[in-house]
């Protein structure tokens, strides 16, 4: 991607107890999550970039400026879509009408995916006729969804749409929010506070805290990046992206590959070619000088120690291991570390002794 | 039941109330929007100066009113230099001091309406590509018909109600001011009791099937 394809965002903004000094490059495809705890500003970043809220600074999408000194394109003619966080359906009008509202509103109708294509994407056709108050948590947000996208926009911005919902609802959606970051091309910001869904939907991740930026990388690095605290302790992981590539059915099991190596995971009815996302603890991966191939650990990787840290007790060290394009975590003793005698540089043999699905 | 006289003051209130209400709908719109989106220190001054004829003395009223459109009034000075004349003892006249007197009762409603109504559905009709007058249409002002119906039912019927501000004005003028009210004035003046008393009963009927209607049919208005 050339620099110019992606989205450059500068703001500065400050109201009582409360500012936010951000400068970020964004990729311009995939999802990128906004993540970060309440009141770290993520949200009010995302309303500037759409327009809603009017913070000093400069914000270019793909080479057009949206926002500087001397310009500020309103909402309305930002090529956006937005849905938030609690679906803000108009209650005046029925499902088709809120659907319609943006369609006949954009301006080149006939690019973009039709409306049918967008209410069966959703799942929403049976819902129609129905009022916004006729419709459960869910469906609201799966309608709100399908409204952003019937504007037909070039950059998808949500605003924590699970959040106001509960966990039987949130898995209602996931689904679609996967479905859609499969199908559709279209480069989406997200906002959470919900490492799952980070997990689930980001290709990267911005990490904000009190209104600055915290770190920025891809999925796997931001999980990697040991200097966050969540990451010394022992609930510490990383999040492989893969691709199924074959089925032993009389094992059960599937073959996942990615850069840099193959793990045996569960078969979970797994369709080869299929994209899976797992999860590795820290403290499921052990270090071993030789492929040892007496044990019944299966999945046993060759990597290349990337960082040593200390773990969040003394007795811990953290091994940041490099495995091909991707990073997963080693947790150990320091003893066992002393045993080893591995520094930085050197390369070992990681056991992982379980995976688990990221759903 | 009614003499043609009767009939004549009920026929010029309606038409003046109709008139008034249209006017105050179209005036009345834009302030009630500004007063409920605006973040200006003068907000409160505003509300103030809309709310002045709710506790006014119609006779207060009415006596500025009369002053501004008189021949010597800045109003006066215009209507006259527009060639229309001097305004008070006309139909205008009455229409204009109308508008002033009933105002409250219309912006109000509406203000309210407008802030129930919150950012959120204007801020998701702007992501949807609405410019802020397309906002305006099909987002706030189909969201606050409640109020725009509680402010034409209100400002219709205060306007129908009023009597020191016509006598003021419009004095009392068969086919011109002399409005329902005033010819009740007249009978119990000449005390013509029977005659008042069937345009009396009229008027009280007809505010309380009013009041009834916006009771009944504005749930928003209940609350208040």
């Amino acid at each position: 991607m050339s620099l110019c394809a992606d989205i450059h965002a500068q703001f500065k903004l400050s109201y009582d107890g409360f500012a936010l000094d951000v400068d970020l490059q964004l990729p311009s495809q995939g999802v990128t999550a906004l993540f970060g705890p309440s009141g770290s500003g993520k949200s009010t970043l995302l309303r500037c970039i759409a327009g809603l809220e009017r913070a000093e600074g400069k914000l270019s999408v793909k080479g057009e400026i949206w926002q500087d000194e001397q310009i500020f394109i309103p909402t309305h003619q930002r090529p956006i879509g937005y849905v938030f966080q609690d679906a803000n359906l108009f209650p005046h009008m029925s499902v088709k009408a809120n659907l319609n509202y943006g369609f006949k509103r954009q301006p080149h109708r006939h690019d973009g995916f039709s409306l049918d294509k967008i209410i069966d994407l959703l799942g929403i056709g049976h819902l129609l006729d129905r009022k916004p108050d006729r419709l459960s948590g869910g469906e609201k947000q799966r309608v709100a969804i399908a409204r952003a996208l019937a504007v037909n926009p070039r950059l998808l911005l949500m605003d924590e749409p699970l959040a106001a919902l509960d966990l039987a609802r949130k898995r209602e959606i996931l689904p679609f929010l996967e479905k859609l970051h499969e199908e559709l091309e279209m480069p989406v910001i997200y906002v959470t506070h919900a490492p799952n869904e980070v997990a689930r939907l980001a290709d990267h991740v911005v990490m904000l805290n009190q209104g600055r930026l915290q770190s920025f990388g891809t999925l796997n690095e931001t999980f990697a990046n040991v200097e966050l605290p969540e990451q010394a302790s022992d609930a510490g992981s990383v999040i492989i992206e893969a691709r199924i590539t074959e089925i032993q059915p009389e094992w059960h099991l599937a073959r996942a590959s990615f850069d840099g190596g193959d793990i045996w995971l569960r078969d979970l009815n797994f369709t080869p070619g299929q994209t899976v996302r797992f999860q590795v603890m820290a403290r499921d991966v052990s270090l071993a000088l030789t492929a040892d191939h007496n044990s019944s650990i299966a999945n046993v990787l060759q990597a290349e120690v990337d960082q040593i840290s200390d773990g969040d007790h003394p007795g811990i060290a953290l091994v940041r291991l490099k495995i091909g394009d991707n990073f997963i975590l080693s947790r150990l003793t320091q003893r066992s570390l002393h045993t080893l005698g591995v520094t930085e540089g050197d390369p070992v043999w990681a056991q992982i002794k379980s995976t688990a699905i990221v759903e | 039941m009614f003499s043609d006289g009767n009939w004549a003051a009920i026929l010029l209130t309606v038409k003046l109330a109709s008139i008034v209400t249209l006017l105050l709908l179209l005036v009345s719109t834009p302030i009630a929007w500004w007063l409920a989106h605006t973040r200006s220190r003068l907000k409160s001054f505003f509300e103030a100066l809309v709310a002045l004829p709710i506790v006014l003395p119609p006779s207060v009223l009415g006596f500025y009113l009369l002053l501004a459109m008189g021949p010597q009034g800045f109003v006066g000075q215009i209507t006259q230099a527009l060639g229309i004349g001097t305004l008070p003892f006309t139909f205008a006249g009455l229409v204009v001091a109308s508008v002033f007197y009933s105002l409250p009762f219309v912006v109000q409603p509406i203000q309210l309406a407008f802030e129930n109504i919150g950012e959120n559905y204007l801020e998701a009709a702007a992501t949807l590509r609405a410019s802020p007058l397309d906002r305006f249409f099909s987002v706030a002002m189909p969201l606050a018909l409640p109020g725009f119906l509680t402010g034409s039912i209100l400002g219709f019927a205060h306007t129908v109600g009023e009597f020191g501000v016509v006598l003021m004005v419009g004095g009392n003028i068969p086919g011109v001011s002399r409005v329902v009210s005033v010819q009740i004035y007249d009978y119990v003046e000449a005390l013509e009791y029977g005659q008042a008393h069937s345009l009396a009963i009229t008027m009280l009927i007809f505010s309380f099937l009013i009041l009834l209607l916006l009771y009944t049919f504005n749930p928003n208005r209940r609350k208040v």
